[in-house]
């Protein structure tokens, strides 16, 4: 059996293959159908200061190849969260990686803070793909100077292992994967949903109630691996590789062309079981290329 | 099914030993595929998810009420009750009204309306249920309705119940992502036990709600 083991700043994890944000709840919601111990990692649904509802519904459609969501971040709060769910967390051998927004630089921080001393918690993710209300320049996530604030002053206020997610609509990922690495950062992970929309030809009517979301699934796989080749290419911290991941082969692309770890998102919707599925996958290929570990197949693309 | 990418949310008809009945119509891209199904073939299925219909209170007189294909998810609990009661289903025209043998051979009086008037009497399923209250006797036993169909026929059957002090159960129908209430996507408005409202998923806190707990002047 290869080593499948990954380190992560100070994460350490049994898998490469964790499940990403928004896509596996909180823990409980999987935990009759996969053994949640076998994952690298669970990234919990998004998580801000105080307590959100979100967008109306219709939130999701189906498309071809894909899912467009506009969930619009419900999430419980920070004490919420920490009251529901790390209880059941911590019962379990698999690390907890919390995903964090805010609408300001200073709520990032706040709740980032406020984790630090979180008992169960490994690390934390930064999704930057929200509206900045203050500043009101679009996204956190696609705005270079704002991208950069946002994980500093986040970086300042804890020592947990720091992962800005980054998001794919920007001209040139390297640049946010450097200044990511620049501001601290522990790793990055890449990407978060493209944003998307869709329109019923009958009614006329926006699809969504939220009109525009952002595409996940099968058909953003090979735009995901296009960036993160590119992201990995441009600095040394480790590159979580995310996007359309349904099989072994998906993921083991992500690992070829840098990623040192993977996370299964739209994919569990459909086969609540795909990260293992994944992990024995990898551990498969790697016995029949004759990898002793997982970390020796990162970034192997072959250039001949 | 390699045409669609998610699973899709059906009721189930009927369960006896180790055979399992859906009832479904191809509407969409996955039950359209659905629909080319050869026997043989295999699927995937995870179930039985969420909470389905509460059995009938003691002393109570059950009416059960569907519309499009609702009476699918009502022939398992209609089976349950040892003392049958009245089912009102209601279509388009003929071919939407199924099960009818069925429900009658466990001893239902099914009472059938279409807006086209192709089965039963012409109009639509509250037609048949007001004109049922309007008749019936006072001080019979108090009523308890099972409704599984579009959002307008729960929203006229809620407001039925409470004009008339009936307790009723209604099955929603939501879109949904993942079934196991990871996705946000199948939630509704229900009240938060104050004067607000809390959302709540169909996946896994319904798709049964009692009708008194659904805002249904937010509803979509
Ligand atoms: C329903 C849904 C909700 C999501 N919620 C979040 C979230 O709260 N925070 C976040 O950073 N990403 C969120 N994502 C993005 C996923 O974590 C992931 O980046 C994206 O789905 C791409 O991976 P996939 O193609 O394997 O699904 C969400 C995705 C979906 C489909
Ligand atoms: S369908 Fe995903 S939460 Fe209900």
């Amino acid at each position: 059996m290869p080593d499948l083991s990954v380190h992560i700043g100070r994460l350490k994890m049994k898998t490469p293959v964790m499940v990403a944000s928004g896509t596996f709840g909180y823990g409980p919601e999987y935990a009759d159908l996969v053994d949640l111990n076998k994952l690298g990692a669970i990234v919990v649904k998004g998580i801000a200061r105080h307590p959100t509802r979100g967008n109306e519904t219709p939130r999701t459609v189906e498309v071809a190849s894909g899912l467009i969501n506009a969930i619009g971040l419900p999430n419980p709060g920070f004490d919420g969260f920490v009251e529901q769910y790390m209880p059941f967390l911590r019962q379990y051998d698999v690390p907890v990686i919390v995903n964090i927004w805010g609408k300001t630089i200073e709520e990032y921080a706040e709740v980032a803070r406020r984790f630090d001393e979180v008992d169960g918690v490994h690390a934390l993710e930064i999704n930057v793909s929200c509206p900045n209300i203050k500043e009101g320049s679009g996204l956190f996530g696609t705005d270079l100077d704002m991208f950069r604030r946002v994980v500093e002053a986040v970086r300042k206020v804890t020592d947990l292992t720091l992962i800005p997610k980054l998001a794919p609509n920007v001209s040139d990922i390297r640049a946010y994967a450097r200044a990511a690495e620049e501001s601290g950062a522990d790793a990055i992970s890449l990407i978060n949903s493209v944003p998307a929309m869709a329109v019923d030809v009958e009614t006329r009517k926006p699809k969504l109630a939220n009109v525009t979301g952002g595409l996940t699934g099968p058909g953003i796989h090979s735009l995901a691996v296009k960036l993160v080749w590119e992201a990995a290419g441009a600095v040394r911290i480790p590159v979580i590789g995310i996007g359309g991941i349904v099989t072994a082969e998906d993921a083991l692309e992500f690992l070829i062309v840098g990623a040192s770890a993977v996370a299964v998102g739209t994919a569990s919707f459909t086969q609540p079981t795909t990260a293992l599925d994944v992990t024995d996958g990898i551990a498969a290929y790697l016995e029949r290329h004759g990898y002793g570990a997982v970390h020796e197949l990162v970034g192997t693309m072959s250039s001949e | 099914m390699e045409e669609s990418l998610l699973r899709r949310p059906f009721s189930v008809y009927k369960a006896d030993g180790e055979v399992l009945q859906i009832l479904y119509k191809g509407v969409g891209k996955g039950t359209r595929t659905m629909t080319y199904l050869r026997p043989g073939d295999q699927l995937s299925l995870i179930g039985p998810l969420g909470r389905g219909f509460p059995a009938l209170s003691e002393g109570r007189y059950p009416i059960l009420v569907a519309g499009g294909y609702g009476m699918a998810a009502l022939y398992l609990l209609a089976r349950s009750m040892t003392s049958p009661g009245i089912a009102f289903f209601g279509g388009q025209s003929a071919p939407d009204i199924l099960c009818v043998d069925e429900f009658e051979a466990l001893g239902w009086e099914v009472r059938i309306t279409t807006e086209d008037g192709s089965s039963g009497e012409k109009g639509i399923v509250t037609d048949s249920i007001d004109a049922w209250w309007s008749a019936r006797s006072s001080g019979g036993p108090p009523v308890e309705a099972y409704a599984c169909g579009p959002n307008a026929m729960l929203k006229a059957v809620a407001r039925r119940a409470v004009e008339h002090d009936w307790r009723a159960w209604v099955s929603v129908d939501r879109n949904m992502g993942c079934g196991v209430g990871a996705c946000l996507t199948c939630v509704l408005k229900v009240r938060d036990g104050g004067d607000g409202w809390q959302w709540k998923r169909s996946c896994t806190e319904g798709p049964v709600f009692e009708c008194r707990e659904i805002c249904w002047d937010l509803e979509p």
